[in-house]
């Protein structure tokens, strides 16, 4: 160190002398002297604004030099340098951009080279001026000069504008045949370079990567490694061919066939091997075939790493990396875990902080593995580096269980006491807030560590966290007792906080506190209300509470106001705040003080623990109907909806307006008058009638619904409501629409909107108040899908998904046993069985209102067929059979009647898939095909004994699928089957959550004579396109229902000539996709389709010239984005 | 992927920074000094690997350092580069710094900027190391200062002359010859321990 200091102090004065001199020595030394002299004056300075002065200074004289045209390219280098060090410094000097540009295209090479290293340090990709450089890297390119080509191939790959990547590609393609190995190097790693920012311009070079690979100078190979580890990474299975080259490779590095020059510390090109590791662990993963290439040699390189360097180091821990990555071999796992071992146990800090890591990596695997290293790991939490801390808090992290929880959240917590950078707070109390939720031992623990999580995380942490508590307090365990004492320990916990004098507290931690006052106060026995209400009224009044905290305090007196005896202390509080400056707390306070002056009313409004619960919204805002009616017979316009207006903006042949959606206010409006489907579709919300209204909130308004008080106090729910706001349009047009149709058509009306969204609990309570019985089962189905979403809620998910299973499959049972009476008799014949069951549930159905047939031409008796044509897939999940038996019997006997007829009739009425052999072997076949009934897919599989035997214990089984129910038609395990007979089994599946591709897979297994057991796998392979049904609807209610979704995807797409007209189009996506053509108006078409159970999709389509205008709506938010997709593909295929 | 390489010394002052992903003027310099805080709390006996703060992009990303007495050499990457690589990778840098500049000090970096990023760029390209022997870098930079040098003598003389020296390559080494026993073994750098 004080060589340093001496030799630097040695050299100064000679540089200066140098400098002053300035002499004829040359004109470089004057050059570096004024770089000098600025760096002299800079280290002579003693503050940061003498600095700044200096160099804004030296800024504006640099200014004057590159513009003055006298400069010669030389002074111009110069000037660079300087510019260069000033940037570095942090001051701005882009008005030098332009003259590195100009440096870089006209000088020489020791200038070129300067000019290159300004643009490439001073300059971003996306900068403007980078274009004006796109020549001279072409020019350079091309240029004979190596160091030139160099100089530029450097350049493109650190900033090269995306766009005017094709200008330079043929170029730098040209070069990866250049005969210097260090031109081919920099071609690749800038075709590398291309390849990141713009990957499909390099698609068609692929092969000449691989001819880099096998390039006869190992630098280009080696090179060429880099885009491989980034394809690999992105998509392993394309790449599996290649494993055996680079297990080549790597075998002759580390067989030391490599020429001595690349070896470092007498180890064959480490960084190679490093790389050619991390290759192979990519590839071997999860495939045992291809893992099975490369033991040997790992087991090489784990043998050849003599630990004798740093470097070595290096190689074995990715050695051992990869050995856990791949499919395991024992042999290898054992070795591996003995370098673990090494690293953990060494001295050598670095080595052990790796060893940690590698732990942390493997720990999943093996967990004896920390078993053995116990003793190590326990001292490394008392290391003094806090890096050797932090990782080793990763591993336990890891290891984490109901066990030791409060042991490693305790060593956490005293970590994070002790850190001061953002990034570990936020990432530590992530940890500890999802750990605590998941393992928490008692309710007293969990909330003081959630309470140190808060006032340490404070402001920093991420806010789900705090949320998540929330609900978690809100929503409650399975236990209501143990409920309500997490809840007053909570409330106890943070009274006693607010008690301390002098402390603060975070905001979010403020923000919990007084949600969870004003929510659970109501629990503690000795307290009244009154003394919360205060201390919330000291909070409020203390000034370094945020704005933001204070409207949830409020809220949380506002809560709390209803309960409490003698508002003196509310009284005050209105005072004060009513004429508060805060515009917001003032709006508050108003708020609260109409509330108060009407005690019974906010009683009503503000009932205790109902935060769970969901209050009704009148969407269609009926009240105003007046208003509106009133300002209409003045002759004001209708109101339109923003998109609607937009979209006649932007139509210019609109001066007719035929819009499929967009009606005319006028004549829709009539008819809406007249009958009691229509309504006006200009201002589908005015429109509703005061009459509608009233009835809607009639049917619809439950016991306990509650009307949250704002944003603040609804926060936990937030999402689910701003879901609900977007969901509930149809919910008041559709029960217009079914107003003067029997109660029950109402009543499945409403469950049928209400299963479309699923995920949505509030809607799903509603469904369980309609159907008594129902209600407790389907709600506790939904928790358990919304808990697979939110993983934090583990606790809760799990019992309750269980609860859900268990329902499910005894309605599936219930359901195959009621199928199975029909089923006997017509065994043989699956299309008749499918089909009787089908026509008949219609039928039951449609005889309790009306012959369908016979009113078809009405729109409103549509309606109510396709509804009760629906009905069918609504009740498939629930089996409708058993929640209303009366319909049920009916539908039994129906059934009897139908079946004569049906025999009869023998015909395919539902489109079906050509038969396909799923799998065979010498004694049977299989084969499949798929029915699309309307409210289900049916698989039909048909299994044919081949031989002249019989089959004995013969069993036909599918796997259970997350994506999809499976549900089984009768008399699927037969125990013998007869010789040269054909079996068929039926089963219907059922989404449960929407997925573009699946397969049902499944195995059959048979005894054979000699009692010799066979098992057969399959797999069928299903997709989206199987679930989208038409949906026969009428161009009015298309124009309701376009109106009321969210979800909203637009795309143009060409069309052949013999496609052009609308119709033809229409055909094609009608019979392809399954879409019911609803209307055609002019050049434009309305098409329908429904994706079982229930989430409709509307399609707009518009022909102009070649192009088709495709506009998708639907409730679901995925599903228009699929459903064009399958549009592109069909009309490109046709 | 290599992000930044960032040299500064005792007291922050920057020497060298570079950077391989965009990133605005101000968020570079707020790197420069966040890195400089982390890294100059660290003692002498702790690892030299240190998690990147929020600026530089997360977790993911690593700070891999070494202290050479009045300087700090720092490299943050991704996870996709091995720690103990990027450490003997910062070794060979200086020793080839060493090797060019014959006993390399601080000022050498602050009066040659220009050729300290001319030897990185041979080292590392994009972000991405292009070569790790020292040999090579060495010979790539002599030969380059060699042609630059003949090319600024020439400056005054015929075009001519120029063009014939622009087009004289660049002399080759052939890689694949056994040099013999070259391999590196300078353990400490004397201008810096």
């Amino acid at each position: 160190m004080s060589d340093i200091v001496e030799k630097t102090l040695t050299a100064l004065p000679g540089l200066f002398l140098q400098n002053q001199s300035g002499g004829p020595a040359a004109a470089k030394a004057s050059f570096s002297s004024r770089l000098g002299s600025l760096i002299r004056g800079i280290t002579a300075l003693t503050s940061k604004h003498e600095e700044e002065k200096l160099i804004q200074q030296e800024l504006s004289s640099l200014k004057a030099t590159v513009s003055a045209p006298a400069t010669t390219l030389k002074m111009m280098k110069e000037c660079m340098v300087r510019l260069i060090y000033c940037e570095m410094l942090g001051y701005d000097a882009s008005f030098g951009y332009i003259h590195a540009i100009k440096l870089a295209q006209q000088g020489n090479l020791l200038e070129k080279r300067v000019g290159y290293l300004a643009v490439s340090l001073f300059l971003h990709e996306s900068h403007e001026l980078l274009l004006l450089l796109v020549n001279t890297v072409v020019k350079d390119l091309q240029s004979t000069n190596l160091v030139e080509v160099c100089m530029a191939l450097t350049v493109v790959s650190q900033i090269f504008p995306q766009e005017m990547i094709p200008a330079v590609l043929p170029l730098i393609e040209d070069k990866l045949q250049h005969s210097k190995e260090i031109i081919r190097r920099k071609a690749v790693l800038a075709l590398y370079k291309f390849h990141l920012i713009a990957p499909n311009q390099v698609q068609h070079i692929h092969i000449k990567f691989r001819k880099a690979l096998c390039d006869r100078d190992v630098g280009v190979m080696a090179a060429s490694l880099h885009i491989y580890l980034r394809m690999i990474k992105e998509n392993s299975s394309g790449y599996k061919d290649l494993t055996g080259s680079f297990v080549t490779i790597l075998k002759q590095v580390v067989g030391g066939k490599l020429p001595v020059d690349f070896n470092y510390h007498s180890v064959p090109a480490p960084w190679l091997q490093i790389q050619l590791l991390r290759i192979l662990g990519l590839l071997g993963k999860d495939d045992q075939r291809t893992s099975e290439l490369m033991y040997d040699v790992l087991d090489e390189s784990l043998r050849r790493a003599e630990l004798n360097h740093n470097v070595t180091y290096a190689i074995l821990f990715e050695c051992v990396h990869t050995v856990y990555s791949i499919y395991p071999k024992s042999e290898l796992l054992e070795k591996a875990a003995k370098c673990i071992g090494k690293f953990v146990l060494s001295p050598k800090i670095n080595l052990k902080y790796l060893g940690l890591k590698a732990l942390t990596y493997v720990i999943q695997q093996d967990p004896s593995l920390a078993l053995q290293h116990q003793m190590t790991i326990i001292e490394c939490l008392d290391h003094s580096d806090p890096m050797i801390k932090r990782e080793t808090l990763e591993l336990l992290y890891r290891i984490t269980n109901a066990q030791n929880i409060t042991v490693i959240i305790q060593k956490m917590l005293e970590y994070l006491h002790q850190s001061k950078e953002e990034y570990v707070i936020v990432n530590l109390v992530g940890k500890i807030a999802e750990l605590a939720e998941k393992y928490a031992p008692d309710n007293a623990w969990f909330i003081q560590t959630m309470n140190a999580v808060f006032s340490v995380g404070g402001d920093v942490m991420h806010p789900d966290i705090p949320n998540n508590f929330l609900r978690l307090l809100a929503e409650g365990f399975d236990d209501e007792t143990e409920d309500q004492q997490l809840r007053l320990y909570a409330v106890q916990s943070y009274l006693t906080l607010l008690d301390v004098e002098n402390v603060f507290y975070p905001q979010r931690f403020l923000q919990v506190m007084s949600w969870v006052l004003g929510e659970y106060s109501y629990l503690l026995d000795k307290e009244t209300p009154e003394k919360v209400i205060i201390k919330l009224y000291k909070l409020l009044m203390n000034d370094s509470v945020s704005s933001e905290t204070k409207a949830w305090l409020i809220a949380a007196v506002t809560k709390l106001t209803p309960q409490a005896h003698s508002p003196n202390i509310v009284e005050r509080l209105i005072q004060e705040f009513t004429i508060s400056l805060d515009t917001l707390m003032r709006q508050h306070a108003f708020e609260l003080k109409n509330l108060h002056q009407n005690v019974g009313l906010m009683k009503s409004l503000l009932p205790v623990d109902k935060s769970c619960e969901d209050m009704v919204v009148d969407a269609s805002l009926s009240f105003l109907d007046g208003f509106v009616a009133e300002g209409l017979s003045q002759g004001a316009a209708p109101y339109k909806p923003h998109h609607q207006r937009q979209e006649e903006k932007l139509s210019q042949e609109k001066v007719l307006n035929f819009e499929p959606y967009g009606l005319s206010f006028s004549s829709s409006g009539f008819t809406g008058r007249q009958s009691p489907a229509g309504i006006s579709l200009g201002s589908d919300i005015s429109g509703n009638s005061a009459e509608t209204g009233l009835k809607e909130t009639n049917s619809l308004k439950l016991e306990g619904i509650k009307k949250l008080w704002g944003k603040e106090g609804y926060l936990p729910k937030k999402e689910s409501k701003t879901g609900d706001e977007s969901e509930a349009p149809p919910v008041p047009q559709e029960s217009v629409i079914m107003e003067n149709v029997d109660q029950a058509i109402i009543k499945q009306d409403h469950s049928q909107i209400l299963t479309q969204s699923k995920e949505e609990k509030e809607k799903q309570l509603l469904a369980s108040s309609l159907f008594v019985g129902l209600g407790s089962e389907s709600t506790i189905n939904l928790l358990g899908k919304a808990d697979t979403v939110s993983h934090k809620f583990r606790r809760k998910a799990k019992v309750k998904g269980k609860k859900s299973e268990e329902t499910t499959s005894t309605h599936n049972m219930a359901c195959s046993s009621f199928s199975s009476l029909s089923g006997v008799a017509y065994e043989e014949d699956y299309y008749l069985n499918t089909l009787q069951d089908k026509e008949l549930k219609k039928f039951s159905l449609n005889s309790e209102l009306l012959d369908p047939e016979s009113l078809t031409e009405l729109p409103l008796v549509k309606k109510l067929s396709d509804c009760s044509l629906s009905k069918p897939s609504l009740f498939a999940d629930n089996n409708m059979e058993i929640f209303h038996p009366p319909q049920s019997t009916a539908a039994l006997v129906a059934k009897e009647i139908s079946l004569a007829s049906s025999l009869l009739e023998e015909t395919t009425e539902y489109i079906h898939s050509n038969l396909m052999e799923v799998c065979s072997n010498e004694t049977i076949s299989m084969f499949s095909y798929k029915i699309w009934e309307d409210d289900c897919l049916l698989m039909v599989l048909s299994i044919t004994n081949k031989t002249d035997s019989e089959l004995k214990s013969a069993n036909l089984e599918i796997f259970p699928a997350e994506d999809f129910k499976v549900t089984e038609k009768p008399g699927c395990c037969l125990p013998i089957m007869e010789a040269e007979s054909t079996e068929n089994f039926q089963y219907s599946v059922q989404m449960e959550k929407p997925f573009t591709e699946g397969n049902l897979s499944g195995f059959i297994n048979y005894e054979m004579v000699d009692a010799h057991s066979v098992q057969l796998e399959f797999s069928i392979d299903l997709s989206l396109l199987d679930f989208i049904r038409p949906l026969k609807i009428s161009t009015e209610d298309f124009g309701k229902l376009w109106l009321s979704f969210a979800s909203d995807v637009k795309q143009n797409i060409k069309i052949s000539d013999s496609q052009a007209a609308l119709p033809s189009a229409l055909k094609i996506l009608q019979q392809k996709l399954r879409l019911h053509v609803i209307d055609i108006i002019g050049n434009e078409g309305l098409l329908a389709c429904q994706l079982l159970p229930s989430i409709p999709c509307l399609l707009h389509c518009r022909v102009h010239a070649d192009v088709l205008a495709l506009w998708f709506r639907s409730s679901c938010s995925s599903l228009p984005d699929y459903l064009l997709y399958q549009c592109q593909k069909v009309m490109e295929e046709s | 992927m290599i992000k930044a390489i960032l040299i500064f010394n005792n007291h922050g002052k920057p020497r060298l920074s570079k950077f391989y992903q965009k990133f605005s003027e101000d968020t570079q310099q707020q790197i420069i000094r966040e890195t400089f805080h982390l890294v100059s709390k660290r003692d002498e006996n702790v690892c030299n690997f240190l998690e990147g703060g929020l600026l530089i992009g997360g977790s993911d990303n690593r700070l891999i350092y070494r202290h050479y007495a009045t300087l700090y050499f720092v490299f943050c990457v991704d996870s996709s580069e091995s720690e103990l690589g990027i450490l003997d990778l910062i070794q060979v840098f200086v020793e080839t710094l060493d090797k060019c500049f014959e006993n390399v000090c601080e000022l050498d970096l602050i009066f040659h900027v220009d050729k300290v990023h001319n030897i990185l760029a041979e080292m590392v390209m994009g972000g991405m190391v292009l070569e790790t022997n020292m040999n090579e870098i060495v010979t790539q930079i002599d030969a380059q200062n060699k042609l630059e040098k003949s090319e600024a003598g020439l400056a005054g003389a015929p075009a001519r002359a120029v063009s014939a020296v622009k087009n004289m390559n660049l002399p080759e080494i052939p890689r694949n010859i056994n040099i013999g026993d070259i391999s590196i073994k300078v353990p400490n750098l004397p201008s810096f321990k």
